[in-house]
């Protein structure tokens, strides 16, 4: 062969074989579930120096959830993200532990049983919502109705009946003995009808308007609806006092709209906004006030000294912690729910803590992983605003705990006892591996399905005709 | 229960936490390559060789992978009638280097090696740190630059 008659050699360019990784979710999953026992033993073993009698009872529960919600995803969501499952029920088999460790040291009662069985109903809502929502899609049609449900959610505590106030927060309502706290639930919904919204207005918002100062500016009317369900939420919870969920929404809001239209005078247009608003905030609000001189002075006299016994038991922790059940972190107010971040690092110490926090920062990388593999851009969006509340959550409250920025209320997901936040962030969850499941499917599965639902749509069709 | 137990099992639960977390960032590695690049040509050619001769052609490379450059990641697979190297786009491998030449370089299979031979190029071939004409053997691992690509044989 002559070298000038020598072809450029073509190429071809194909997608690696998928791996559906549910051998290695369940692998992980039970990796996950020893973990959590071990934890048990050591707790048991440290405070009544036996071994936990229920051991198997209590660690059955949380495996037959993990693993009941494994078999849903081999039998309805074979793709899925492999790594989102064994991520949360560690964190959640974890949080369980240490509930149970508070139990033991502050006399709370049985706040673990409690959100043992809380678990078993949100695992069982991940996969009912797995099951329901067979194509993420769907959805997009609750755009405005998504809207609607996050704001009657966000209100529900206000009416007159069922709303209760505790601790100077007007957040839950009570039904039937049962406490919920239907705020978790709007973000759900609201991070669905921002994703439907700006699926369909981003060109607007992102290619119209006028240039000033090199950011370009949206049009007033492209803005109004989307600024008006911002104004809305925000005062909702000034009204109920949450500052913490005003501050998780006003950032999804943000992120959600620069992930939409990548222009960053949104991120400048919401920085200004929310410096204007924490200055208003401080001038008008009391309490606010005093969060921020918590956050500056914590060991000041007169006042909360959660902050300051939050940073001691850290500091009681150090670099490997006290060992689980070996430390005091039941002092602390609230050590179970919004400081369970303290009492992880008093007994796991700072290598603990930052495994922990390692396990956040990989869910949230799956969760931003699928956003960029998603083919389509509701999907995308859902992604992106569902694992950036995530995020922005564990950064809100780690960072009131360690001092980064005021301590604003906040759960921790699937460490702190609750209910509600347990529910709400297994449904994320479940939303995520929905989305995963589409976006790391075959294409020649996806053509297959395809066809199956043209099918059907054609026989639901002609049975409407007749 | 031992003091020396519950050291074990405390320490035992934050190994156990690194080692989960170190396992799913080891699956994690999956994504990284996310689409594979194949050359159409590489098959065929590849197995007529493993067929005939396996064990003679064992060290010998069977690729050009280009390691510097803006070409660089593109590999292209070495044929028994040689290839050609340069801007022109006749070239099997066809350079995007302002210091390279329309016909730069030939490489092809002697008795025992693969050679390379500069085809009077204005800016020159060096080989291993030295200019090279014609007829310049190229032991495995052998670095080819021209202007700023760099090219190199590989398995």
């Amino acid at each position: 062969m002559s070298a000038g008659t020598a072809n450029p050699s073509p190429s071809t360019v194909t997608s690696l074989r998928v791996r559906s990784g549910r051998t290695v979710e369940l692998a992980l999953t039970v990796f996950a579930l020893l973990i959590v026992g071990l934890a048990y033993v050591n707790v048991e073993l440290a405070v009544r120096e036996q071994l936990p009698p229920d051991l198997w009872w209590h660690l059955g529960i949380l495996g037959a959830a993990a693993l009941g919600l494994h078999l849903v995803l081999r039998w309805r969501a074979r793709y899925a993200d492999p790594l989102l499952l064994p991520v949360a029920t560690l964190l959640n088999g974890l949080g369980l532990v240490m509930i149970h460790r508070i139990d033991l040291g502050g006399g709370t009662g049985s706040v673990a049983t409690r959100q043992l069985l809380w678990t078993g109903l949100a695992v069982a809502a991940a996969a009912g919502t797995l099951l329901l929502v067979r194509d993420h899609r769907v959805l997009k049609r609750w755009t405005y109705l998504a809207m609607a449900l996050g704001f009657v959610l966000l209100l529900l505590p206000m009416l007159p009946v069922i709303g209760r106030e505790v601790n100077g927060s007007r957040l839950w309502i009570s039904v039937g003995g049962l406490s919920l706290q239907p705020g978790e639930l709007a973000k759900i919904a609201l991070t669905v009808f921002f994703a439907g919204y700006l699926v369909s207005t981003r060109d607007a918002l992102s290619l119209v308007g006028r240039r000033i100062l090199g950011l370009q500016l949206p049009r007033a009317r492209d803005l109004g609806p989307i600024l008006v369900a911002w104004m809305l939420s925000v005062m909702v919870l000034v009204l109920q006092r949450d500052l913490g969920s005003s501050l998780l929404f006003f950032g999804l809001f943000v992120a959600m709209l620069y992930v939409a239209t990548e222009r960053t005078s949104w991120i400048v247009i919401g920085l200004t906004l929310f410096v204007g608003g924490a200055i208003l905030a401080w001038q008008l609000f009391d309490h606010v006030q005093r969060r921020v001189t918590l956050w500056l002075d914590p060991f000041a006299p007169d006042q909360s000294d959660q902050v300051a016994k939050g940073l001691m038991g850290l500091a009681h922790g150090g670099i490997f912690g006290t060992g689980l059940g070996e430390g005091f972190p039941y002092i602390t107010y609230f050590s179970n729910s919004d400081y369970v971040v303290a009492s992880f690092g008093e007994e796991l110490g700072m290598v603990g803590l930052f495994a922990m926090l390692m396990l956040y920062a990989l869910l949230v990388e799956r969760g931003l992983r699928t956003a960029i593999g998603a083919r389509e851009g509701f999907g995308k969006l859902l992604a992106a605003g569902l694992s950036f509340t995530l995020a922005l959550q564990v950064f809100v409250i780690v960072g009131g705990i360690t001092r980064v920025i005021p301590l604003t209320g906040l759960t921790t997901p699937f460490l702190s006892a609750g209910g509600s936040s347990l529910l709400a962030n297994w449904i994320i969850v479940a939303l995520l591996l929905r989305i995963s499941d589409h976006a790391r499917r075959p294409v020649s599965e996806r053509r297959a399905e395809q066809q199956r639902s043209a099918k059907d749509e054609a026989t639901t069709r002609t049975r409407e005709v007749r | 229960m031992g003091e020396l137990t519950l050291n074990l099992i405390r320490l035992g639960v934050i190994v156990l936490l690194w080692a989960f977390v170190f396992s799913v960032v080891g699956v994690l590695r999956g994504d990284l390559y996310g689409t594979r690049v194949l050359s159409r040509n590489a098959g065929p050619t590849r197995s007529r060789e493993s067929r005939s001769d396996r064990r003679t052609r064992k060290n010998v490379p069977t690729h050009v992978v280009v390691t510097e450059g803006s070409l660089r990641g593109t590999s292209v697979p070495l044929h028994e009638g040689g290839l050609l190297v340069g801007r022109n786009p006749e070239c099997t491998l066809v350079l995007t280097d302002d210091y390279a030449s329309g016909r730069h370089l030939r490489i092809y299979p002697g008795a025992d090696a693969w050679y390379v031979d500069d085809l009077g190029s204005t800016n020159g071939t060096i080989v291993n740190g030295q200019k090279i004409d014609e007829g310049a053997r190229l032991d495995p691992g052998a670095q080819i630059r021209i202007g700023q690509t760099v090219l190199e044989l590989r398995r």
